[in-house]
């Protein structure tokens, strides 16, 4: 494996029978991920349970309810590599009582597949799987048109579902969207380029995978640096050192860069970045440094240090599109803790301005309960102001999760509009 | 501008401390749990990153279960002297002695359910309310459920249906009195990253992961290692093989494997290869197809 090989999270999203776990059994399988103890294993149930030949779905079960029900109902993480990239699978459920676990499993990815069954089309859940695809602001969707096999490897049936999708996608806000033809039992167009299917021009999924370009996929103009603690070593050789340790979410800062810190508006000059292994004359997302200004100013975890020609807004009135992560329907005007980077306030939802009917993607104005899954346009009111961009330039400065006082559970998850 | 990406091991190690850095943040008396395998040791080396240039803020912690390879302890001991950080070890000998738990009987028995007990005393006793741990998604199939920072309810027990949803970058420690949370900070590396790391790194690790000649006998499809513990079958025998271990666990339930490898660069190529998942030498997971979720219900590592 080379040195400068990236990695990859994508995620599936799919339900019992349009073959997710197939296709992810298969992908493991041909790119020799799977063990021999953990295929003698599958082997083994498999033939207690009088399949014919080897399952590859059973891989994809984790936990003991699930392989007694054959459900997926959490998000289950898979890995594999290949001599050009290491990628990490976000394996969720696809049925409608489990947005929640896709909304988390698309928080984090570069890339989305979405199967679609050749023989039945785009189905309400493939709409579904596509907004949420697009809400989370996913970079990449690939949708695979699956069991090719049944429908004779026809072209017709593929061209039938991109029309169907190409309809209703122009309304989403995906920008790189493509189309494969597989068979995910048989592995056509999976690994290897699919002989049933000459018409096909284009990469077979893994292929695809692996050249897609993401590094273009980060904000690199906006530079933000929320602030998780600061480091005073106190110690002989670095006595007054005051570093501050965090995470680039965006952008890149350089030493000399004139910086402001949020939400104090104090401002300074960035002095040194420092890792272990050496100081830095740069650094970008997603690196993880320690940056030291030249002034002592008074800086804290929850405070973001930015560029001073570019700065995010501070607000304490933010509309969010929320999905209800949990079992306790959200209270009216109730007050919760929110989380948005490594600073937290106090918010009360002030208003739910529409839900969105996630079977139609109809807005609906007359609902107003926020109950588990649903996802909804709000008005949220926060105690002191948030450093805030939109969602949409910025992942990680623009989303927010809310936690219940109460109970101390993450309760909803929200993208800044 | 498209030199401004990280390669895979960059953006692991990044993650890892940022994780790392979030719990020393959100928690009042972490503790990284120490075992002396390369998991935990790297871990140990990426909480050094991710405080340099301050010492690691918080104590390591080794459950001992009286089972131990003396190169393990010797490596526990050098590893916090080197560091400055205080140790905390948490003694199965002691949870035995006093009655809170009994020897498992019979020619299989092992130590390894009994740390379970002393695991959740020493986190009580020493009020810890995070223990960080080396554990992987890619190990076993509960582990690839976990999150990276895992609730544990007051009797220490995870809930696997019922676990906070993670998205983003965002995590959320809130706790009550008396619970306690586990944070996996190489949730997302697999053991080939990790050899490719600690060969990256050249990061020191104990001997025992190089191939070298020991005495060992043949049982459950692995070599397990000659010691005191050790009681033979009578069809069994004793042989001296040039072995080394992919994990290490107690004494009594790690299995080796024949191998030349005796360079990072060898172990790396050697893992490359395999064809069986490194925890098919640990007996300890071959008890059920779901003994390691059980045994993590429980509030094992």
């Amino acid at each position: 494996m080379l040195d400068n090989n990236q990695l990859l999270r994508f995620t599936t999203a799919g339900s019992v029978d349009d073959g997710k776990s197939t296709l992810i059994g298969r992908l493991l399988y041909d790119s020799k991920s799977i063990f021999e103890d953990q295929l003698q294993a599958i082997e083994n149930t498999s033939k207690k349970k009088g399949h014919e030949g080897v399952d590859l779905a059973l891989f994809t079960d984790g936990l003991k309810d699930e392989r007694e029900q054959g459900i997926t109902i959490d998000v289950a993480y898979r890995y594999f590599t290949t001599p050009k990239r290491k990628f990490i699978i976000a394996d969720t459920p696809g049925h409608i009582q489990y947005t929640r676990n896709m909304v988390t499993g698309a928080s984090t990815a570069n890339a989305a597949i979405i199967l679609v069954d050749a023989r039945h089309g785009v189905i309400e859940q493939t709409k579904r799987h596509s907004f949420i695809a697009s809400l989370l602001q996913i970079p990449h969707v690939i949708v695979c048109i699956n069991k090719m096999d049944l429908v004779d490897y026809s072209e017709d049936a593929y061209n039938k579902v991109i029309h169907q999708f190409e309809e209703f996608s122009s309304k989403l806000l995906v920008q790189d969207i493509r189309f494969i033809p597989i068979s995910a039992l048989n592995g056509d167009n999976v690994v290897n380029r699919s002989k049933n299917m000459d018409w096909y021009q284009g990469a077979p999924l893994l292929h695809t995978l692996e050249t897609m370009h993401i590094s273009s996929d980060i904000n690199k103009v906006d530079a933000r640096f929320p602030v998780q603690t600061v480091l005073r070593p106190q110690s002989e050789s670095h006595r007054d050192y005051r570093g501050y340790a965090g995470r680039v979410a965006s952008g890149i800062l350089r030493v000399g860069d004139d910086v402001t810190v949020m939400p104090s508006g104090f401002t300074s000059k960035i002095k040194s970045i420092d890792t272990l292994d050496k100081s830095l004359s740069e650094a970008h997302a997603p690196m993880s440094v320690s940056i030291t200004l030249e002034d002592d100013i008074d800086i804290s975890r929850g405070d973001m240090i930015v560029r001073s020609n570019n700065k995010p807004e501070p607000i304490q009135d933010i509309e969010v599109m929320l999905c209800w992560l949990h079992n306790n329907p959200a209270k009216p005007r109730a007050k919760y803790s929110i989380r948005h980077t490594s600073n937290e306030q106090k918010a009360m939802i002030k208003e739910v301005i529409y839900k969105i009917n996630i079977e139609s993607l109809d807005r609906n104005t007359e609902d107003k309960e926020l109950t588990m899954n649903d996802i909804s346009k709000v008005k949220i009111r926060t105690t002191k102001p948030l450093m805030v961009d939109s969602y949409r330039e910025n992942r990680t400065t623009g989303s927010v999760i809310l936690i219940d006082d109460a109970t101390n559970e993450t309760v909803a998850a929200g993208m800044i509009v | 501008m498209s030199k401004y990406y990280l390669n895979y091991l960059d953006e692991l190690e990044s993650e890892a401390i940022f994780i790392l850095r979030e719990v020393w943040a959100q928690f009042d008396n972490p503790v990284i749990l120490f075992s002396g395998g390369k998991d935990s040791i790297l871990v140990t080396h990426l909480a050094k990153k991710a405080f340099y240039p301050a010492k690691i803020p918080f104590p390591l912690m080794h459950v001992d279960t009286g089972h131990n390879f003396p190169e393990t302890i010797k490596f526990r001991d050098d590893i916090i002297a080197d560091l400055g950080v205080q140790l905390i070890v948490g003694s199965v000998q002691e949870s035995i002695d006093e009655g809170r738990v009994a020897e498992e009987k019979g020619k299989n028995a092992t130590r390894n359910a009994l740390q379970i007990t002393t695991l959740l005393d020493a986190i009580e006793s020493n009020k810890i309310d995070c223990a960080i741990g080396g554990g992987r998604r890619d190990e076993e199939k509960a582990r690839a459920k976990e999150r990276f920072f895992s609730h544990r309810d007051d009797f220490g027990q995870w809930d696997p249906k019922n676990q906070r949803p993670e998205l983003w970058n965002i995590f959320n420690g809130r706790h009550f009195e008396g619970e306690h949370f586990r944070a996996f900070p190489i949730s997302n590396w697999t053991e080939m990253d990790v050899w490719n790391y600690i060969k990256r790194e050249n990061i020191a690790i104990p001997s025992l992961y190089f191939a070298h000649e020991r005495e060992v006998v043949w049982r459950q499809d692995s070599w397990i290692p000659n010691s005191e513990f050790l009681v033979l079958e009578d069809h069994e025998e004793i042989v001296t093989k040039k072995i080394r271990f992919r994990t290490l666990g107690d004494i009594t339930i790690t299995g080796g494997i024949e191998s030349d490898a005796d360079t990072l660069e060898k172990i790396a190529d050697e893992v490359s290869g395999m064809r069986q998942t490194e925890r098919g030498n640990r007996s300890d997971d071959k008890r059920s197809e779901s003994a390691m979720e059980d045994r993590k219900r429980q509030g094992y590592f």
